[in-house]
């Protein structure tokens, strides 16, 4: 057996090789703080392999060219931030809408506008689920810790390849630049999807035709299935359309392909959930925070555990719905005015108190900050 | 080489399963340029499934959905940026990109000049019309001075960008222009652009009678045809009129032809320049 190589690295730097050992061979970008290691490395890397590094005019160009390439059969990836993202909304809809396979990494910074770049903030969690116009159906994770940066790059790919949708990794400043060892994979071992393409004769294909799975099999371009993608409401031809019972099925079918899999988009982790009376529900940086606090919490003998949210969006109801039981109070640390504990509000439904702790100086929430909101709940 | 009929293209390289009549008003130039590019496309010896036909938003944007190959629909102003994506990725496909003034110049105009400079081997067809057809009449990058529109009840005040000098400035290898008029020279110049290496644009003048002409007191869309007719003078014999003979008409043809490194070749060096210094250790 190889030994493993523990490497040090950087957040941004995990999404890459997360990304690659994904399959990922085509990257768009525009740099932007915190993101442009990701940008620079990848202009490394993808050439060495003979695949496709272009640096865009602005982040639209960048999500334009992904896409392009996501229908000519390629793994594409963008990564950015705040501004960018915002930038991107318009063509991530189009993604939806087209069914194309792309991964977006949001690296947030404390915003809106040009705000604090470079520093950390978790203010885009609303916005990566309802940042295009139009109700659409939404991945997003989050990741915490650099060799989760690893991870979450590789379920995002598999994700969008399986979904045949726009997945956004939704890293964070403070994530994306700190250092730690990890130890990667070998590359056989990533489990890695791609997406299913037509195996009948180009004749017989009919794009958007769905088997029970919903999710249709998608052809790369230029490859003999002559077909047509369009932003517009379109029929299973791919031709648009305003007929009302092919314009209902086809929304149906939309978000019917993401929340039939609800259970399996579902991705989270729990430290001492077993026994804790006060519960720490935390996402991104503000997880690692609230690790340390749930330990720090113990040695002191409180009863603290934490629910860490992997996958943001869908939100994951059912492992939260479950940890909210029997709590005496529910603390949501994130570094915004409370955009995760509306959500955790809604499955919660009264059952216990849930209390934010929320900060917006482009600083982390301390594990002791998380400790002392924890004594006065107390 | 026997010239296959129009009948014969149409039939070759229109889809067959797409609901016709297709969405523009009569008196559009749109359908003939459909006709010209499947023409072009036909005698260019490309066959269907080596073609991916883009567009952007409007009028010009309904282009591609009739065509027999691969088609994409892209947002508004961004139809470049995904046809690089493609080309990029499968780079033995001609993609030809469809885009109204607006779409190109106005929205798209930070793409378009980008394109241009990166010289990649793409066609850009900008149908030039003059105005925000598909919304209404709205005034547009390339509206004259002075015009009505919805938007410039009382005359429009700002000057008018010149697409094909754009893209000349901006470094596309092959600029040309046509109206809808002279559709044969549009058909020899869309060919010659398919079989240019490099970023090359056709600027085609069209008129839009519903949503331009009628604001702007044009008796018909006959009237707009003869103007094109009129306004269009073939680039040889431009050259040689003064600055007062040109005024109101523009230059039609192959306005800049010239040999530049393209994007796919050089991409290809920087692959072998990095895949080199990988094997020797050095990155």
């Amino acid at each position: 057996m190889i030994k493993r190589q523990a490497r040090l690295l950087q957040g941004n730097e995990a999404i890459v090789h997360g990304a690659l050992a994904a399959g990922c061979n085509f990257f768009a970008g525009y740099p932007i703080t915190p993101s442009s290691e990701i940008m620079e490395l990848m202009s490394r890397e993808l050439p060495v392999r003979g695949d496709v590094f272009i640096q865009m005019e602005d982040e639209i160009a960048s999500l334009g060219a992904c896409i392009g390439a996501g229908l000519a059969g390629r793994k594409a990836m963008t990564a950015t931030s705040g501004p960018g993202f915002s930038l991107m909304q318009e063509n991530f809809g189009y993604a939806c809408m087209a069914e194309t396979p792309v991964v977006v990494v949001n690296v947030m910074r404390a915003g809106p506008s040009t705000g604090m770049p470079t520093n950390v903030a978790q203010g885009d969690v609303q916005q990566a689920r309802w940042g295009t116009h139009g109700d659409h159906p939404c991945i997003a994770l989050c990741p915490s810790t650099v060799a989760e940066c690893y991870e979450l790059t590789v379920v995002a790919f598999n994700h969008a390849e399986r979904f045949r949708t726009p997945v956004v990794l939704l890293s964070d400043e403070m994530v994306a630049h700190t250092r730690e060892k990890v130890v990667l994979p070998h590359p056989e071992d990533v489990e890695v999807i791609d997406r299913r393409r037509p195996t009948v004769p180009p004749d017989w294909y009919v794009p958007y035709k769905t088997d029970g799975s919903l999710i249709p099999r998608l052809a790369d371009l230029g490859e003999g299935y002559r077909y047509h993608v369009t932003g517009l409401t379109h029929d299973e031809r791919g031709f648009p359309t305003r007929r009302l019972d092919e314009v209902q099925q086809f929304y149906t079918r939309l978000f019917a392909k993401i929340s039939r899999q609800f259970h399996y988009l579902e991705n989270v982790k729990d430290y001492y959930l077993d026994d804790c009376e006060l519960l720490i529900i935390a996402y991104g940086c503000s997880a690692r925070s609230a690790r340390a606090a749930v330990r720090l919490g113990r040695e002191r003998g409180l009863k603290v555990g934490l629910l860490q949210l992997l996958s943001l969006w869908p939100f994951p109801r059912r492992p939260v719905s479950e940890a909210l039981n029997g709590k005496i109070a529910v603390l949501v640390p994130e570094l915004n005015l409370g955009q995760l504990r509306r959500e955790v509000l809604r499955v919660n439904d009264g059952r216990t108190a849930v209390i934010g702790l929320n900060k917006l100086d482009g600083t982390m929430i301390t594990p002791e900050e998380i400790l002392t909101r924890l004594r006065v709940i107390k | 080489m026997t010239v296959p009929s129009t009948q014969t293209v149409v039939y070759e390289w229109l889809r067959h399963d797409k609901k016709f009549p297709h969405v523009w008003c009569p008196g559009c130039g749109l359908g003939i340029l459909l006709g010209a590019l499947v023409r072009a496309l036909a005698a260019s010896g490309l066959t269907k499934d080596q073609v991916a036909l883009v567009s952007g938003i409007g009028c010009a944007g309904r282009l591609p959905v009739y065509v027999d190959v691969g088609s994409i629909h892209t947002t508004h102003g961004r139809a470049l940026t995904f046809a690089t994506g493609i080309k990029l990725s499968k780079p033995e496909l001609t993609v030809v990109v469809v885009m109204g003034d607006g779409d190109a110049m106005a929205i798209g105009g930070n793409h378009l000049i980008h394109a241009a400079r990166r010289n990649l081997d793409l066609v850009a067809v900008v149908v030039n019309n003059r105005t925000f057809g598909m919304t209404g009449g709205q005034f547009s990058p390339t509206t004259p001075m002075g015009a009505k529109t919805t938007t410039a009840l009382y005359g429009h005040i700002e000057p008018e960008f010149d697409i094909a000098a754009v893209c000349a400035t901006a470094g596309a290898a092959l600029v040309a222009r046509s109206t809808v008029y002279h559709v044969d020279r549009l058909e020899r110049l869309l060919l010659q652009a398919l079989q240019k290496k490099g970023f090359s644009v056709v600027e085609v003048m069209s008129p839009c009678y519903t949503n331009f002409g009628r604001q702007n007191l044009m008796a018909s869309h006959v009237v707009m045809m003869k103007q094109l007719k009129e306004q269009g003078i073939p680039v040889e014999r431009w050259q040689k009129m003064s600055e007062i003979e040109r005024r109101g008409s523009f230059p039609l043809g192959v306005l800049v032809d010239r040999d530049l490194p393209g994007y796919l070749d050089s991409y290809r060096e920087v692959c072998k320049t990095a895949a080199k210094l990988r094997s020797e250790g050095k990155i």
